[in-house]
């Protein structure tokens, strides 16, 4: 593995016993000796540490900035407060999905927007394309680390070791989606109450030369409370269950946010690359659609075929079993009339059918205000 | 280290065999239930099904992936053990007990000779018989 690259947490993972593997170039832990069950299940009772450096930090300045990302981004970023954060996608002129994202406004004319690791190349020269003279667009994905502290004893452990730039804000008096700059464990952070988990939760940026000491600390203020270090699995089964998108997985250049079920984030009412053939795509109506399915007798997997009594009509583009809900759980693509929740459908696993239904999604949801 | 019970034969493969007579219960090491990790859905053939040695008779599947299981020794499936397909994580915690897996008729007592000894299997999984004290 002599081409893959190391996070700043490297050592961290290697000392806590870690099982790495290749990820989107880099060396990354899929599972501690914990076991991916009990990593999920910290997270949705306790709390749960995860490196995110791999992924992409772009730092937009300039006046200009917001109606820029506005435009090439399909939710609404022109009405963005500052201290908020809205969740998007790029899409091509085809209309369909370049990459999924967070943009988070800093500032008046600051913005930051996290991309997957697998696309920064992509995404630099895409957004390079389409943004105007005038605005400073600076990757800082290398030098930039990201550790996202998630479930519901994430706000007390985190505010524990950080003290918010501005005395009367506090980490538990933070939005949902709200984002802050503040000192974790000593250090200049970008703090926000972001997620990929379906819990409570945040995400803290940091240089990379302090993501060591923020990555510990954090653990050890967790420790009486309960915080352990969360591997790629559990990460995938914890965003199933709530149903977020797998970029690559259940999204791609293939497919577009209408059939994706996304058409929520696509505010059609603005102008941004792709918009018109969205726009158009929502009127003819998807042919097909993302459906979630429960299966029964098998684990569903990326790429198995979905059936129709005996026929293909389908595939299905993320499955597992989910630890939380017991349950056997996958989303695929289905013409759009198979989509109904209750159609009976079948996944081909091993060359047999395993009946599986249309479920409603997302699979999991935490029960808030508890 | 992995346990790896003095009075059970093994595969390559990682599955183990207690032979009691003309019957051979088969189950997976704890070395394969380590390098699976949680064990969510276990498919095992039905009574009555036949197995050949070195072919798959099902398949153990974890949160991240499917692995084939292959059968140690052929004969007749006399019995297959339906708490391991209710309860799948009994594989992860008890491998050697109701983490069994099937129980098979003997066809051939001949193929136990293809079976590793219990130190053949330590050495095979790296761990060798380090217990020299024992």
């Amino acid at each position: 593995m002599t081409d893959l690259q190391h996070t700043p947490l490297y050592d961290e993972h290697v000392r806590a016993g870690g099982k790495m593997v290749e990820f989107a170039g880099y060396e990354m832990p899929i599972q501690y000796p914990t076991g991916i069950v009990a990593e999920h299940r910290a997270v949705r009772t306790n709390a749960g540490l995860f490196d995110l450096s791999h992924m992409g930090e772009f730092f937009f300045a300039g006046e200009g900035a917001g109606a820029a990302i506005d435009g090439m981004v399909s939710s609404d970023i022109a009405g963005l407060p500052v201290g908020q954060a809205r969740y998007g996608l790029l899409t091509n002129e085809r209309g369909t999905i370049v990459d999924d994202l967070i943009v988070y406004r800093l500032a008046d004319d600051e913005y930051l927007m996290v991309v997957n690791a697998a696309n920064i190349a992509k995404d630099h020269a895409h957004v390079q394309v389409h943004l105007p003279p005038g605005v400073g667009l600076d990757d800082r994905s290398a030098e930039t680390a990201l550790i996202a502290i998630q479930g519901p004893r994430a706000a007390t452990i985190l505010s524990s070791v950080t003290d918010l730039e501005v005395r009367e804000q506090s980490i538990e008096g933070l939005p949902p989606f709200g984002v802050t700059r503040a000192r974790v464990a000593g250090s200049r952070a970008i703090v926000a109450r972001t997620g990929y988990t379906g819990e409570d939760g945040f995400e803290v940026f940091v240089d990379n030369d302090r993501a060591a000491q923020v990555w510990s600390r954090l653990l050890a203020a967790g420790g009486s409370t309960g915080i352990i270090p969360i591997g790629l699995g559990a990460r995938d089964t914890l965003r199933l269950e709530a149903r977020f998108s797998l970029y690559g997985n259940d999204i791609d250049e293939t497919t577009d946010p209408i059939e994706a079920g996304l058409g929520w984030t696509t505010k059609l009412d603005k102008p941004f690359v792709g918009r018109d053939a969205i726009a158009a795509a929502k009127e003819r109506g998807p042919a097909r659609r993302i459906a979630g399915l429960e299966v029964t007798g098998g684990v569903a997997r990326h790429g198995h075929a979905v059936t129709k009594d005996g026929a293909v009509v389908g595939t299905v583009t993320s499955g597992t079993f989910g630890p939380t809900v017991q349950k056997n759980i996958a989303l695929a693509y289905v013409p759009t009339e198979l989509a109904k929740v209750g159609t009976a459908l079948g996944v081909r696993i091993r060359g047999r059918d395993i009946p599986a239904k249309v479920v409603k999604t997302p699979f999991y949801k935490r029960e808030v205000g508890t | 280290m992995s346990s790896v019970p003095d009075d059970l034969r093994y595969s390559k493969e990682h599955e183990w065999v207690r032979v009691d007579g003309e019957t051979a219960t088969v189950g997976i090491t704890a070395f394969a239930q380590e390098q699976l990790g949680d064990v969510v859905f276990v498919e095992l053939p039905e009574k009555g099904a036949r197995v050949r040695q070195h072919s798959s008779l099902g398949v153990v599947e974890s949160v991240k992936a499917a692995s084939d299981v292959y059968a140690p020794l052929s004969g007749e499936v006399l019995e297959r053990n339906v708490k391991v397909i209710e309860s799948p994580e009994l594989v992860n915690s008890q491998p050697y007990g109701d983490g069994w897996m099937i129980k098979v008729r003997l066809a051939d007592k001949g193929e136990l000779a293809a079976l590793l000894s219990p130190d053949d299997y330590r050495s095979h999984i790296g761990e060798g018989s380090a217990a020299a004290g024992d």
